[in-house]
């Protein structure tokens, strides 16, 4: 009886292994089932390639990354693709110490990282993936509001703003109620927003319709006349016929978003692009090859784009390959804050 | 009539114990009330999910309609299976040791303040901890075993504590009766204390096991990954688990991963109440005995 008390403790201790005992090789088989199943397109890439890329780093490019390679092993079944984000700078602490192949970025490498992967011999590629581009929209019949500046901007979202109406952010506009809508709190758009406009990331007046839904504050903005909102530049794109987008100031004048204008970075402050770091020995492997190249190419693109980032013009894809195929190593966007992608490329001679 | 000797209780004494009576139920319903709202919300959000394929399907960023916690939950019982495995038989023969073999001394005294203290210190510290040793300089990598001996680490003072406070429970007079009758200490133990005391120590297990399978930080910090679809089939493969799905999903921006979350929440409850539910009936069959 007691040897069978003691029995029953180990069963316990033991009882999830036991289930996974039953569940471990059963997963295989459901996994790769299911993930073909699901499958829209056909495998088109080469059914060979084995391997596993971990990517790793910004949450803001995560959604990119992630469905990226969601496609991308449907088309490479043999190859995994591991996703994480641990946020730009964790993705570097762990990239520089050689324990990921790919790291996502919403800002240039910084010098201290770059030390730090050089300690341990790494060397890397530097790939722009795309632009992230914000759009501030209005009602289309709010005739007053087609520009702003910047400090306007701030005036209406910062925490311990007093605006009410639209008569409280420039003397001249009329005595219509301000509703505002945005992207939740948990998004990084929202914090992308509240660090270049209110100037601190986070810190936003509380009183506004938040949806981490777009179609959400699309319908909000598009049903007041008094309303105000913003998100992706591709989501106001394809809604163009609803809102008007506003033009911003950031004193330079006033300059309407579009694909150009974020794309030379007059569109200012509300566009930046993103990057992914590749490990440079991980690039030597034809999967990590693979997957870079189906990131810049036409499937790579149409997903940086639905997701809503603003994908590169063809002829800076061009010279992105171009690099690669020069071998080029290092960063050449280090100091590059507010110079077009094309115009950083085309100095470095690509 | 001979007066009761309870009927000298005042109103007021009779109107205490009611309100206390109150108090504590009260106590215990708004615990439940949060547990409600959390699988009702569950159930009312995640419905147009729950069905097995959600069970069955590996992560699908491109369509949600199609995604499923497999992956994530396999990854949830591999790291606590390996959690317990290596915590309960290290945890269990080093409180032995401290209530049963150690004599008391300074030092013992240390190592128990010690533990105790380890008990309280939040999770990240764990994750800080498993990336210096294990992932780093004991170059496990970033993968299940990484993250099983972390939460092992993690749940250790917990699963100690537990088996003493059981072991302590056992009445003197079961070892005196024992080594009376001429058995060694070692046989007292085995055959008496042990087995007396292994309903408390089962609790302490679970305890344990829930801790492990709530726990996210410590796990991205060692290495948990955000998007996989390969389920682990060994200790060194990379790993999602089901707390860090659910955060994934809930913090996409389309309203079809949300749905997925809430969906997952009432998994990850389901599978929880399950875990124990089963030690809780273990452990009165034990008792019992």
């Amino acid at each position: 009886m007691k040897a069978f008390q003691l029995a029953c403790l180990s069963v316990v201790a033991l009882g999830s292994l036991g289930l996974i005992g039953c569940g471990g090789p059963a997963a295989d088989s459901t996994t790769s089932t299911s993930a073909t199943g699901g499958s829209t397109t056909a495998p088109k890439g080469d059914p060979n390639l084995k391997g596993t890329i971990s990517v790793d780093g910004s949450s803001t490019v995560f959604k990119a990354s992630e469905a990226v390679a969601a496609d991308f092993m449907l088309a490479f079944p043999g190859v995994n693709v591991e996703v994480s984000f641990s946020g730009t700078g964790g993705g570097f602490k762990k990239f520089g110490a050689g324990e990921t192949d790919i790291s996502n970025a919403s800002r240039p490498i910084k010098q201290d990282e770059i030390d730090a992967a050089k300690a341990n011999n790494i060397d890397f590629f530097e790939v722009p993936i795309g632009y992230d581009g914000l759009t501030v929209v209005v009602h289309p019949e709010n005739t007053w509001a087609t520009q702003l500046t910047v400090v306007e901007l701030k005036k209406i979202w910062e925490p311990t703003s007093t605006v009410k109406s639209w008569k409280d952010v420039r003397p001249g506009f009329p005595d219509v109620p301000i509703k505002l809508y945005g992207p939740g709190t948990s998004s990084g758009t929202f914090d992308y927003f509240t660090k270049v406009i209110v100037g601190k990331e986070k810190s936003m007046r509380t009183d506004f319709q938040a949806s981490e839904d777009d179609n959400v504050i699309l319908t909000g903005v598009a049903g007041d006349k008094g309303a105000i909102g913003y998100f992706g530049l591709a989501y106001y794109e394809e809604n163009k016929d609803k809102l008007t987008a506003v033009a911003i100031d950031n004193g330079n004048g006033p300059v309407a978003p579009s694909k150009e204008t974020v794309t030379d970075l007059s569109y200012q402050p509300l566009s930046r692009p993103e990057f992914m770091y590749v490990k440079a020995e991980a690039y030597a492997r034809p999967e990590v090859k693979a997957f870079v190249e189906f990131f810049l190419g036409t499937e790579g693109q149409a997903i940086v784009s639905e997701v809503g980032y603003v994908p590169f013009e063809t002829a800076t894809y061009d010279r992105i390959r171009k690099m690669f195929e020069s071998g080029k190593t290092g960063s050449i966007f280090q100091d590059s804050t507010g110079k077009p992608v094309e115009a950083v490329l085309e100095a470095a001679g690509f | 009539m001979t007066p009761s000797p309870f009927s000298s209780v005042s109103a007021g004494r009779k109107f205490k114990d009611k309100f206390v009576h109150a108090l504590c139920l009260t106590a215990v319903l708004v615990g439940i009330a949060f547990l409600v709202v959390v699988i009702v919300g569950g159930i009312r959000d995640g419905l147009p999910r729950l069905s097995l394929d959600f069970l069955r399907n590996p992560p699908n960023p491109r369509r949600p309609e199609q995604a499923g916690v497999f992956v994530a939950m396999m990854g949830s019982l591999w790291v606590v299976g390996l959690t317990l495995l290596i915590a309960v038989p290290v945890g269990v023969a080093a409180a032995i040791y401290l209530e049963e073999i150690a004599r008391p001394s300074r030092t013992r005294d240390f190592v128990q303040a010690n533990i105790a203290n380890l008990a309280g210190v939040p999770s990240i510290v764990y994750g800080l901890l498993g990336l210096a040793v294990f992932v780093r300089a004991m170059q496990v990598g970033t993968n299940l075993l990484a993250a099983g001996l972390t939460m092992a680490v993690l749940v250790l003072p917990t699963v100690i504590l537990v088996t003493q406070e059981a072991l302590r429970m056992v009445p003197r007079s079961i070892r005196e009766a024992s080594l009376a009758l001429g058995g060694t200490p070692w046989q007292t133990l085995i055959r008496q204390t042990l087995p007396t005391s292994i309903g408390t120590i089962l609790t302490g297990i679970i305890f344990a096991a829930a801790r492990a399978i709530g726990e996210t930080a410590p796990l991205i910090v060692v290495g948990a990954v955000g998007f996989i679809v390969k389920s682990p089939s060994n200790l060194t493969d990379s790993y999602t688990v089901l707390p860090l799905q659910i955060y994934s999903w809930s913090s996409d921006p389309k309203k079809s991963f949300q749905i997925n979350a809430s969906a997952a929440i009432f998994v990850l409850i389901v599978v929880l109440t399950a875990m124990n539910l089963t030690a809780i009936v273990l452990r009165n069959k034990l008792q019992r005995r």
